[in-house]
Order: C-alpha cells, then structure tokens, then sequence
C-alpha cells in the first residue's frame, strides 16, 4: 500500500516455551490509520501489541516506527503510549496526577503540563473530575483516563488493548464512536487489539484477522467482509454459509462451480490465489444475499424446510435444511413476510452474492 | 451483656492486666505492702529521673535502628519474592521463615555464639590468622543488640513487604515504564508508594516489641546495651517496686504509640506527596 511503511513490522516470531505466540507476521501500517488486529484469544495479537510496545521482545524480526528501529527498545524509550485492557489507573493518584504522569517525565513548565492536562480532561469530558481518585470513577470513566494519559503524552502511536473489553454493551457502542471521533481529531496511529469483529469493523480503517499467530488476512472492513480470501477468515467475520464444490469454468472474472447443494453456481473470484478448472472450492454465501420465498422463484434456486426460525425486531434469522448439505443454512429476512418452523420454501440467491474460496 | 469468646478473650488477657497495670502506676511502695492512695509520685519520679530519660531514649534509638536496618535489608528480598522469583514462591517464603521455626531465645543464644568471646566470628577469625586476639566489641554493646534483633526479627519484615508488593498489580508498572519511566523513577513513583502500607506495618512490628524487648539487650547488650525493658524487669523483680515498674511501663506504652503513630503519619504524608 502507498504511504504506508510508517510502522513496519518484518517477519516478527516471538516463542513461549514452546509455543509460537507471533509467527512470522509482517505488517505496513500507515500514518494516521486506525488499525484494528483481530482474532480469537490465544491468536497472538497482544502479543505482537505488547512487542510494538516495548513489553515483550521478538525471538526474529524487527519493528521499524517512522524510520526508527525500536525492536529492542524498552517502553519508555519508544515513541508510542498504550491504553491497557485493565486501564492500569494508578490507585495512590487522582486524576489529574495520574493524567500528568508521563508529563513530569518530560522537561516542561508546570503552567504548560496543567495547561495540557486541563486539554485533555476537556478532550474526555471530564473537566471538574481532576481531584477525583480512580476508586470514584466508574469503568467508563476509567477507560477515557487511560485513553487521556497516553495521548497527552502525544505518542506516534497509540496502543489499545481491548480497552472496551470489559464495559457494558450500551457503554461499548459510545466509547466505539468517541474513540473514533477522538482518533480523526487527534490524527495518531491507533492500533487497536479486539476479539470483537463488530467492533473492529466499524472503528478501524483496516484490519488485520489474526488466527495461531499467523495473520489470514489484512484489508479493509468492506473487503474483508465481502471478499474474504479463506474459510477462516469468513467463519471470523460474520455468519457465513459454505457449500463445497468443484471449480467447472473461469471466464471474464467469473467462476462456474458445480455443487452437490446448490448445483451450478457462478461466484465472484476473490482478489488473491489462483485457481484451476477441476480443483475442489468452496462456495461462500452471506445470510443476507441469499433469498427466501414460499412461491417457486426464477432459477436458479434450491427447495428447503424451515428447521428454526428467530426473530430479531428489524430482522428474522431463518434456519433452512436443503438436500446435499450437512449442516442447515442460514438466511436473514427481512421481518414484512413470516416464515414458521416446518415451511416449506425455495432459496435463490442474488447475483454477487456466491464467493469463490480456497478448500 | 453477651459477650463472643474472642471478645472475652481479650477482654482478660489484655484489657484486665493493662488496667491493673494502670492501676498500679497511681499507687505507692512501702515495704511489702502496697499503698493504694492514688498519686502521681511514680510518673514524676519517670519523668525527672534523669537516667530514666536516657534509658527510654537509648531503647528507642536502638530499636529505630533495629527498625531501619531490618526494613531496609528485607525490602530487597521481598522484592526478589513478589518480583523475580516465577515458581515456588510459597518455598522461598518457607525457607526464610525457617529460623523462625527455633525459638527467639535460642536464635538470641545463637548470635551470642557467634559474637562472642571465643564465638565462630573470632575463633575463625584467629584459625585465619588475620587477628592474634579475640575482638571483644562485637558482644555487649548496642551494636550487638541491632544485630540481634534485625535477625530475629527478619520475618516480620519480610512478609508484610512481600505481601503489599505481591498485591501490585503488574500493569501499573507496564504503565508507568509506558509513560517515559525508567525503573528507578519508576520504583520511587510506584512500587515504592503503593507498599508503604506493607513497610509501615513492617516498621510498626518491629518497633513497638523491639523497644520492649529484654530478653535481647539482657542476653547480648552488656551495660552499655541496658534497655528500658531491662529497668522495668527489675522494677518487678529484685527491687520489688511494681508501681514504678507499672509508671515506666504505661509511659513507654504511651511513648511508643505516640511515635509510631506520628511516625506512620509523616511517612504517609511524605508519600502521598509523591506524584
């Protein structure tokens, strides 16, 4: 990607005992970006998180920050500030001191640190809250501390550990938008770790899907939810149908698959691997693109039974059994038409919907 | 009134003898007899006699440096407990209670065989020949009385440390190292304020028994090492005055709680200053 060597991350591997935690990941991030490392616990990306913070050192490779080696660099000689996932507020400061800690490292006059602190308390909305120590603060209110003593420090880049992690769901949609808002005003890199899809989703302007140290996939939210390049990373991301099946024809970016449940169907390729005619794939279909009906829709199509059927307010997730599938599929309705357990009907689905995937 | 046993416990093991002992200090020797006319003589003759001042002043000297000493040599190892040792800590924490486990007067016993006159120090000392003469300041003198108790007491120490230390948790240090620290600012800013409670606790068990302790001084002190313990020992014993004893006792009682606690409190306010 253009611009984007602002951090470089190179072949890092980093071992526990015998454990691979980081292997061999190699990242570009660029300035300025919101990029979110996404994956299942135990996947590694706290692991890299902590090594991009000076916490953990790599067994192989290195970590360049804005032209700057820092791979065996401590903490407090690196460029970057972390919010931790406990918030780590110090309990013998109040807020104030506790936002000004990394500020009286620094050679400044008392008038600009209070200066900067009074910013950043306003910045989190919580001016008047100075004198208050972290035992008064509720877990919202803890996590902006955290959030303002590392960016007043002015880092390159800011570290987050799964800083929503441990707060309501109400509370977690807020702090997604203003973490977000604060980021575009702030204009740092943040790298934020999460094992929430949805949330690194929505926040980040790319992300890294990270599964047994490896990273699968690194794209932005749209490719990576549309164009996932493998199973893993469509299973991650969303709800997923697969259907196996084996690659009949390529023309004009198209594939034609024949399969067992489906029967012939022509998918989008996806935008990296290579493939050819005969090979054994996987035919990829979101919940939402596939549609149900009760009357027999134009072909192509599959007839079904209902096996559950929830409904969700705006939208109902339907579970449908079909012939030559093992497991049944899933499809979101819209709620206007109801469908009951036991119905039977006909999926069809609409044009771009079916990806082409790697087995 | 119901009472837990707990309560009750307390109540007459130490409640009951500290009254009487209050009791005591306002009544007056004669002979054999006790005359129980409340007055005040007893604690005018602690407080003017000058050698009583000396003594009691002597007695907190030695046990504030007991108390520094030992404080200041077990902070290391419970740092090394809480902080470098990954596995087995309840091992290590076993092993240096393990003097603990003979009684204090044989441990007294055992540094007076090592101090003494023909003790390990000095009869290894000749065996080496660096010295033609046992040295005779190592026993009986204040100094013997530090040493003596720093090891006894070692293990009050030690734990309280070790415990406020085990209880910090290990992101704040990550954050404060975050946040520009190098490790020693980061000790002074952080370690060091948040196991104040485990020093205090720490210098309070040593201080408060130290200054009291007779067996120690009596045993390795010679004259020089005699503390205030020792006089009120007498007062009871050989020259049977036990309301003056019983005077000596509540003043020094009062004397160390007032200083532990103005102590505690100035260590306090010093850290909270800490930013």
């Amino acid at each position: 990607m253009e611009g984007s060597d602002f951090i470089r991350i190179d072949k890092v591997t980093k071992q526990f005992g015998a454990a691979t935690a980081v292997d061999g990941v190699s990242l570009h991030i660029a300035k300025g970006e919101f990029f979110s490392l996404l994956g299942p616990s135990g996947c590694g990306k706290t692991t890299l998180l902590r090594m991009i913070g000076g916490f953990a050192f790599p067994d192989e490779g290195r970590i360049v920050l804005d032209g700057a080696d820092v791979t065996d660099l401590p903490p407090n000689r690196r460029p970057t500030n972390m919010v931790f996932q406990s918030y780590a507020i110090f309990p013998h400061l109040n807020v104030r001191d506790n936002i000004a800690y990394g500020l009286r490292v620094e050679r400044m006059s008392a008038g600009e640190r209070n200066a900067r602190v009074d910013e950043a308390l306003a910045m989190i909305r919580l001016s008047g809250y100075g004198e208050r120590k972290a035992q008064q603060l509720s877990g919202g209110e803890r996590q902006r501390v955290a959030l303002a003593r590392a960016l007043v420090k002015r880092p390159k880049v800011l570290l987050l550990d799964e800083p929503l992690g441990a707060l309501d769901k109400r509370l977690r949609e807020t702090m997604q938008i203003e973490l977000r808002q604060i980021q575009r005003d702030v204009g740092i890199t943040f790298i934020f770790v999460t094992h929430d899809q949805e949330e690194a989703l929505s926040m980040s302007d790319r992300v890294a899907v990270m599964e047994k140290g490896r990273v699968l996939q690194v794209a932005d939210p749209k490719t990576l939810y549309e164009r996932p390049v493998s199973r893993a990373v469509a299973d991650f991301i969303g709800t997923m149908n697969f259907f196996e099946g084996r690659l009949v024809d390529l023309s004009n970016g198209k594939a034609t698959v024949e399969t067992a449940a489906l029967g012939r169907v022509e998918a989008s390729m996806p935008s990296g691997g290579t493939f050819a005619p005969g090979a054994r794939v996987l035919i990829a279909i979101r919940p939402e693109k596939l549609v149900l009906s009760h009357e027999q829709p134009e072909a192509p199509f599959v007839p079904g039974k209902i096996v559950a059927a929830s409904y969700l307010g705006d939208r109902s997730q339907i579970q449908v059994s079909i012939s030559g599938a093992d497991t049944p599929v899933a499809v979101v309705t819209q709620t206007s038409t109801a469908f009951r357990d036991g119905e039977f009907v006909y999926i069809s689905w609409r044009s771009g919907g079916p990806l082409l995937i790697a087995e | 009134m119901l009472l837990s046993p707990t309560t009750a416990l307390l109540l007459f093991a130490l409640a009951a003898p500290i009254a009487l002992l209050v009791l005591y200090s306002f009544w007056t020797q004669s002979g054999f007899n006790v005359d129980t006319q409340p007055t005040l003589v007893q604690y005018a003759t602690v407080f003017t006699r000058e050698g009583y001042r000396t003594l009691f002043l002597r007695s907190v000297a030695i046990s504030s440096v007991v108390t520094l000493v030992t404080v200041a040599l077990a902070y290391p190892i419970a740092y090394f407990v809480a902080f470098r040792v990954q596995r087995a800590k309840f091992t290590w924490l076993l092993l240096l209670t393990i003097p603990f486990w003979t009684s204090y007067l044989l441990r007294v016993f055992a540094w007076k065989v090592i101090l003494g006159f023909n003790g390990v120090i000095n009869s290894g000392l000749i065996s080496l020949g660096l010295i033609s003469r046992p040295l005779e300041f190592l026993l009986y003198n204040p100094t013997a009385v530090v040493v003596t108790m720093a090891h006894t007491y070692a293990a009050f120490a030690i734990l309280p440390i070790y415990v406020s230390l085990e209880k910090i948790d290990r992101s704040l240090l990550e954050a404060a190292a975050d946040l520009g620290d190098g490790p020693f600012r980061r000790f002074m800013r952080v370690t060091l304020p948040l196991s104040l409670p485990g020093i205090i606790g720490a210098a309070v068990l040593i201080f408060v028994p130290t200054t009291g302790d007779y067996v120690t001084p009596s045993l390795v002190g010679g004259s020089d090492g005699v503390m205030i313990a020792n006089l009120i020992q007498v007062q009871f014993g050989r020259v049977n005055n036990w309301p003056l004893g019983a005077a000596l006792a509540i003043s020094s009682m009062a004397a160390v709680g007032i200083i532990a606690v103005s102590v505690t409190q100035a260590a306090r306010l010093a850290v909270a200053r800490i930013r």
